[in-house]
């Protein structure tokens, strides 16, 4: 029986000290709150990202029962509002932007480009501080009178609801700043740190999707700091920007408002893209097809999305000229998206395929990013945009691109580096019953919602006309189904922590530098910095599964 | 016949709120189309539902036949996959190049459409409509008192100027495939000529707080001569209704019911069954007894002084009020006992 220190030796041979690793490092609480180790800040966003979305998660099932009839079922009108604004504004601002970067990008990012560390510790560490004290502004507006804006926070109604507009914007202000010392810190880290041979080529899908987001929040994420600030002081010492009773300009908010949310929708979904573009190549053992295709699609995808927040705002008043070219270029973003799908299914073709869980989130995710990005352009062409936007076809669509992408390829990150991270096997057969389930919920609520929409159903109703209960039941068990999924998820992530397997260094037979170091890593990364000397994806034939130790060895070292 | 005109008032009044029903539709996924404009819009909305059929279903069969077939034996079998090239310049250009192609003519009718939908004919019949918390409010050419319906002739082109009072709303008609927002403190409008005689609901579809899924109206698509006809009646009826009928009339139609029950149930704000004569505490000063000039000053003022245990949400009705309707209202509810 091969214990997991003999198996790092093998892999790892530069690791001198065989039992440490990051977790046992240090011990108490406080070497963990005041650590600077990126994988360290990375388990305490993963649990707090896993916290919030357990939160979030509540609130939509609470949305998704009230909905089963019209009127009332369990809550009145303004609890309903409260309860859809704090989804949303949990969802967007505390789990899906920082899910994938900032959880899942702090404990693998530096490992994949054999780095010791990011490029600055401290404000990584700093960034974790302030990710707290924006969610506990925006949980305290909970507590006082929750908010009930909607997560956009549309002015002039956000100026004058009496519920905790202020403390939530606060929060939502404080958390850009988390997000931007996140984005910063990438940056550096992969111009600065990289080991020799790790040229821009040379670096893996995950990277390059990160470094993509990281321009985003970086130059993104000031604009809606300014924005609620604006919003904030015009509620608190009436001076008019947006109010038109003050001589403000509502829709002036919005333009602002947007300037930053939909690059965010794609801070939310390229690190997601990262994230399949590890999976398929490891669970099809081929070369990711198209490479540089992919990695140069991610960042034409940022920097495109800057320039087409106008299609938010179709009916209200903007010019016709103005929406004729935010139409335009959103288009054009469906161009790279697409390369991006047929890529994926043709590093498939020919492979050898292992329908583990993580794959399994991959696939689910193919299909319903698909199914997201299709609708996509519906909401494109300006015409039909009139009828569809602000209702149910809209909410459709984004949760199949927030939730079925962006979630269901954090879910399969998750899966995918959990063993690294922790070094335990979850269950398998659980995993892949609980993926099955996840993509059947997600289908099951979101997709009668495209017909909910079409039909006339606008968003954010909490009565409704009783032609369309019948859908919204439908709905509802998805959302219910989805929650038995996640919950399925949660008892057996958290039981492999004490009574999984010990993982292997390398489980899935992945040939990035993180499938190097031990699992889970020793707390330096790396003893000596390690030399890269070909792509992320060469050298699957070089691996060997071993059935003893669960994982894959070099095969010289298995022969020799 | 001024007693039978106010005993169905009265029973409107009374009444559970009328909901606006969506006609059944025979297509799946749009509800019948009733306007001139709606076509474009479901032709695109077909057109684009195919190319996504054909897309999804071929991604989805790439996908499941490749897992099936080059599905791995085991982990231990240690299979390599099969050499395949890894960049294919012109497959990729292929694959960049035909959904760009597709796109083109989608982009060039979404275009065309958007620019008739936001352009009125000239010559068009105008109507004024105002959102407020939660209501839309309709103002007819020759009428004075607004009304809470749409009411429009069929086959002409009907221009709606909007605007708002408090927050920004948005005017939504499925059956014409047109929405735009009211926004307060500037005016938008849309147009559309009605092709269908009937009934079809109004959503309010941009969010406005706690009763915005309430606000619902409906437009109604009179035949040939039955707008006028309408007109006309509602004139003559406007103008003789007098004291608690005509206050009965503007509870409806001005929205007051949205937020004011006559049954004793709070809402948004205090029921009006019993409240005349009351002594109630305010949110800020010394309790108030609702007397006439209580009344008059939270139409105008409403937030002068709010009861107790209410939001202060109710918007002004300042300049849309005259004094006769203002002692109708007062006369109504003084007779709410």
């Amino acid at each position: 029986m091969a214990s997991p220190s003999a198996t790092a030796d093998v892999v790892a041979p530069r690791s001198t000290s065989e039992s440490e690793n990051y977790l046992t490092h240090d011990k108490g609480v406080l070497s963990w709150i005041f650590t600077l180790d990126h994988k360290r800040i990375g388990v305490m966003y993963l649990c707090s990202v896993l916290a919030a979305f357990a939160l979030g998660g509540f609130f939509a099932l609470m949305v998704r029962t009230e909905l089963l009839t019209p009127g009332r079922t369990i809550m009145d009108h303004d609890t309903y509002n409260q309860m859809f604004t704090l989804h949303g504004a949990i969802m967007v601002f505390l789990v899906i932007i920082p899910g994938i970067p900032a959880a899942l990008g702090n404990i693998i990012m530096p490992l994949q480009l054999g780095a010791k560390d990011v490029a600055f510790p401290r404000l990584n560490l700093a960034s974790y501080h302030l990710w707290v004290v924006g969610a506990v502004f925006m949980l305290s507006s909970l507590v006082i009178n929750a908010v009930d804006t909607g997560w956009t926070f549309y002015t002039p109604y956000s100026l004058t609801t009496t519920t905790a507009v202020v403390p939530a914007a606060f929060g939502a202000f404080i958390l850009g700043f988390s997000s931007i010392f996140t984005g910063l810190n990438f940056i550096v880290t992969v111009h600065k740190l990289r080991p020799p041979g790790m040229s821009w080529f040379r670096l893996p899908l995950f990277v390059w999707a990160l470094y993509a987001t990281a321009l985003i929040q970086v130059l993104a994420t000031p604009v809606i700091g300014i924005t609620l600030l604006m919003m904030i002081v015009e509620r608190t010492l009436h001076i008019g920007i947006f109010d038109p009773t003050l001589g403000g300009d509502p829709v002036l908010f919005q333009h602002f408002f947007w300037f930053y949310s939909h690059p965010a929708v794609y801070i939310m979904i390229v690190p997601a893209f990262g994230v399949i573009g590890e999976i398929i190549p490891v669970f099809s053992r081929k070369r990711m097809f198209g490479y540089k295709f992919i990695a140069a699609s991610s960042v034409a995808i940022a920097f495109l999305g800057f320039l087409v927040w106008g299609h938010h705002l179709f009916v209200s008043g903007q010019s016709v000229l103005a929406g004729t070219i935010f139409s335009a270029i959103t288009f054009l973003i469906a161009v790279p998206t697409a390369i991006k799908v047929f890529n994926w299914i043709t590093t498939m073709y020919k492979g050898v395929i292992h329908l583990d869980t993580p794959m399994l989130y991959a696939l689910a995710f193919l299909w319903v990013f698909t199914i997201g990005g299709l609708t996509g352009v519906f909401l494109a062409v300006m015409s039909v945009d009139v009828h569809l936007t602000d209702t149910y076809f809209v909410i459709a669509h984004f949760h199949y691109v927030m939730m079925g992408g962006a979630i269901t390829a954090f879910m399969g990150g998750l899966h995918y580096w959990w063993p690294k991270a922790f070094g335990r096997m979850y269950n398998e057969k659980l995993g892949r019953m609980a993926a099955c389930l996840v993509f059947l919920g997600l289908n099951v609520t979101f997709f009668p919602q495209f017909i909910l929409g079409s039909r006339g159903m606008p968003r954010r109703y909490y009565n409704y006309l009783p032609e369309f209960q019948s859908l919204h039941v439908l709905s509802t068990v998805g959302a219910y189904t989805l929650g038995v999924g996640f919950l399925i998820t949660a008892f057996y992530l958290v039981r492999s922590l004490k009574n999984g397997r010990i993982a292997p260094a390398n489980p899935w037979g992945g040939v990035t530098l993180e499938w190097q170091c031990s699992s889970p890593p020793p707390y330096y990364n790396f003893h000596k910095p390690p030399v890269v000397e070909a792509g992320p994806y060469d050298g699957y034939e070089n691996l060997m599964y071993d059935e003893k130790i669960g994982g894959y060895l070099p095969r010289k070292a298995k022969s020799g | 016949m001024i007693v039978n005109l106010s005993v169905s008032l009265a029973s409107v009044a009374f009444a559970e709120p009328k909901l606006p029903k969506l006609p059944d539709s025979p297509f799946f996924w749009m509800p019948p189309d009733a306007s001139v404009t709606a076509s474009n819009t479901d032709t695109l909305f077909n057109a684009m539902l195919w190319i996504s059929l054909i897309f999804a279903v071929a991604i989805f069969f790439a996908m499941v036949r490749f897992c099936v077939k080059y599905r791995a034996k085991s982990r231990a079998a240690n299979e390599n996959a099969q050499k395949t090239s890894e960049h294919n310049t012109m497959l990729e250009l292929t694959w960049s190049v035909i959904p760009f192609l597709i796109m083109v003519p989608l982009f060039v009718g979404g275009f065309k459409g958007y620019v008739n939908l936001r352009t009125p004919p000239r010559g068009a019949m105008e109507i004024r409509a105002q959102g407020q918390k939660w209501k839309w409010l309709f103002t007819y050419p020759g009428l004075g008192t607004p009304d809470d319906t749409l009411h429009v002739p069929v086959n002409t082109p009907v221009r709606i100027v909007i605007n708002s009072v408090d927050v920004i709303h948005s005017l939504f008609i499925p059956a014409f495939r047109t929405k735009m927002d009211a926004v307060p403190g500037r005016y938008s409008d849309i147009w559309f000529k009605a092709t269908e005689v009937g009934e079809f609901p109004i959503f309010c579809a941009e969010y406005c707080g706690t009763s915005h899924s309430d606000m619902l109206a409906r437009v109604i698509v009179h035949p040939p001569g039955g707008y006028e006809k309408w007109l006309a009646s509602t004139i003559a009826s406007a103008d003789s209704l007098s004291g608690k009928d005509r206050g009965a009339m503007l509870y409806e139609k001005q929205g007051c019911s949205t937020c004011h029950s006559i049954d004793g149930s709070p809402k948004v704000g205090p029921s009006w069954k019993g409240i005349f004569g009351k002594m109630e505490a305010m949110t800020a000063g010394s309790p108030m007894k609702v007397d006439e000039n209580y009344l008059r000053e939270s139409m105008m003022d409403p937030q002068a002084h709010v009861v107790m245990g209410f939001a202060p949400a109710m918007p002004t009705y300042q300049g849309k009020l005259s004094d006769k309707d203002i002692d109708g209202l007062i006369e109504f509810i003084k007779s709410l006992k």
